[in-house]
């Protein structure tokens, strides 16, 4: 070691910078190229019929989880949005807001798999919801919930305290102005999170593996909210790793749907954020 | 009237929003108390010692063994090779969108981050299952094709995008003041990186390293699909090239055919519970660091 003369700080600095280069790169192309295989792979096996036929299709999936996203979402908004007001509007700093803080911080970190047990404790078991899209969705807006409680508060704390003030110098109450000044302006950013959060629960297999998904090719539609459903990555895991003679062309397709349905969302949330960055002026 | 029922409306909305924002520390307790009450029946019968430390997870031989040192040893394991692959790649991608890209490519470089982070986990695992890991055994010229080694490769590739962006943020979050200082004194501006910033920014970056760390270790359907699910204890550098079974990959894997309040039931709900445990106690450290490194909010 000591035979080597110490590099000039200019030699070091490059060689630094090389390095940095090299791992910039290294995060980001095997991802893209993931996702191109995935695409290139999927997009020769997916065929109109496969998507648009009940038996042996993935149109069951896909309405499946269309249907748990949506029940997910319309469970956690009111209470998600309601906790982000708490924090942005009425909450003062102290004690109890540093501990609601650490609760997000920490429900956000749960396993997915243990919100499962969770969900199966208690929504499948002692409430008796039984393993259906009810208590699926119960689950993952438990999951969901610190996302949309970040992104509302964000959101809501962009809105300028000047629009508040006149407002309440017009002599509206604190619960008039969240609900007619404030709410309406922050309003474009909670549609990001409420996207973003739909996103996620669209692609999370653990927490519906015993609350809400079956595998089912004769009676896949649920009749109602206390029916299992086909969920999409559910549908994946089981072609995947159980079903037997499950063609290959027809897994990457699975692949290729659900990860385009998850992109597609987030994509929507990035451009719309984008948008308002630019287009707010206050 | 009018102004006294406004006043009680008023007075309602209120208890409500303070219900929903304390409903955050209620769900956190319920997700422990339904864990540690499922548990329970297995923490009674079996001293925890024994359940830690018990080289054998035989849950449905009979009498049925709970030992969950395989299990806790192939978490550690997984989880270990994906922090040596992903905090060294996820720092120094971090410093060098921060400190080095040229703006343009930071401004594509962040998203792309972003959008990485949300491929579902299934699908990692679906990719490992069919792809890498078939083509890294004939390569490295394996027995097997699902190995500890591919959950770690796979765990990285999640666990990257988390590191990148909090790290990003908080090198990010050093005052520039300090970074002309360094500059002034005749520093190059890697010196002043190496330094100064990343210095500067140590809680933040202990902190994305933690959640990384969290993630890796709760991540679920990746490692059940690629680490080949054999519960014996890894030994050496050559556990990473044979199966092993993750404390999550054990819930997901085997509750699907457990029956209700059976032992075994409650012995998976006791690695739910130490799982929670673990994550609990990394998430809330990560968060202490979080605002030591100033305020931020994420």
């Amino acid at each position: 070691m000591s035979a080597l003369p110490r590099p000039s700080p200019k030699v070091s600095q490059a060689a630094a910078f090389a390095t940095l280069w090299v791992m910039g790169a290294a995060v980001v192309v095997p991802g893209v190229a993931v996702l191109a295989i995935v695409f290139v792979k999927g997009g020769r096996a997916i065929t109109w019929a496969m998507l648009a036929s009940v038996e042996g299709g993935l149109l069951p999936a896909i309405a499946g989880t269309a249907a748990l996203v949506m029940l997910t979402a319309l469970i956690a908004a009111p209470v998600g949005v309601a906790a982000a007001v708490y924090l942005s509007e009425y909450a003062r700093a102290g004690a109890l807001v540093r501990l609601v803080r650490l609760a997000i911080v920490n429900l956000a970190g749960v396993p997915s798999v243990v919100y499962g047990l969770f969900g199966l404790a208690l929504f499948v078991t002692l409430l008796q919801f039984g393993r259906c899209l009810l208590a699926g969705a119960c689950t993952l807006a438990l999951l969901v919930m610190p996302l949309i409680i970040t992104a509302s508060e964000e959101a809501l704390r962009q809105v300028p305290s000047r629009l508040r003030e006149a407002s309440y110098a017009l002599g509206a109450t604190r619960w008039q102005t969240v609900r007619r000044v404030v709410l309406p302006n922050a309003l474009p950013g909670i549609m990001t999170g409420m996207i973003l959060s739909v996103g996620r629960a669209a692609g999370e297999t653990a927490p519906i593996l015993f609350t809400a998904a079956f595998f089912s090719l004769t009676d896949p539609f649920p009749k109602s909210l206390l029916d299992p459903i086909v969920a999409l990555p559910y549908h994946l895991f089981v072609m995947a790793t159980e079903a037997p003679g499950v063609a290959e062309a027809d897994k990457w397709a699975t692949a290729t749907v659900l990860v385009a349905l998850v992109l597609a969302l987030n994509l929507m949330a990035v451009v719309l954020r984008a948008r308002l960055r630019r287009g707010r002026r206050w | 009237m009018r102004s006294s029922a406004r006043r009680a409306w008023e007075w309602c909305v209120g208890i409500l929003i303070r219900a929903a924002g304390a409903a955050a520390i209620v769900f956190v307790v319920l997700i422990f108390g339904f864990l540690l009450r499922d548990a329970l029946p297995v923490l009674r019968t079996t001293p925890v010692g024994e359940i830690l430390a018990g080289r054998s997870w035989l849950p449905t031989s009979a009498p049925p063994q709970f030992g969950m040192l395989p299990l806790l040893l192939g978490s550690l394991y997984v989880t270990a090779g994906a922090l040596v692959i992903s905090v060294p790649l996820g720092l120094g991608a971090a410093a060098f969108i921060s400190e080095v890209a040229p703006p343009w490519m930071r401004e594509i470089l962040k998203p792309t981050v972003e959008v990485l982070a949300t491929i579902p986990s299934v699908v990692l695992g679906f990719l490992g299952l069919l792809l890498i890991g078939p083509w890294l055994a004939e390569v490295l010229n394996l027995p097997v094709p699902l190995f500890a080694g591919l959950g770690s490769l796979m765990l990285a590739f999640m666990a990257v995008p988390t590191i990148v962006s909090v790290s990003e943020d908080a090198i990010r979050a050093v005052p520039r003041a300090l970074r002309e200082n360094s500059l002034a004194l005749g520093a190059t501006r890697w010196q002043t990186i190496r330094r100064v910033v990343i210095p500067a920014a140590r809680s933040g970056i202990i902190a994305a390293v933690l959640l990384g760390l969290g993630r890796a270790i709760g991540e679920t359907m990746t490692v059940l699909m690629v680490t080949g699910n054999a519960a014996v204890i890894p030994e050496g550098f050559d556990g990473f090239l044979r199966p092993v079974r993750t404390l999550t990959a054990t819930i997901a894997g085997e509750m699907g055919e457990t029956a209700y309040a059976t032992p075994h039931y409650h012995a998976l709900f006791t690695i739910g519970l130490m799982l929670f445990i673990i994550t609990f106690a990394t998430n809330t450290i990560a968060d202490i660091a979080i605002r030591r490194s100033g305020g931020m909010t994420r």
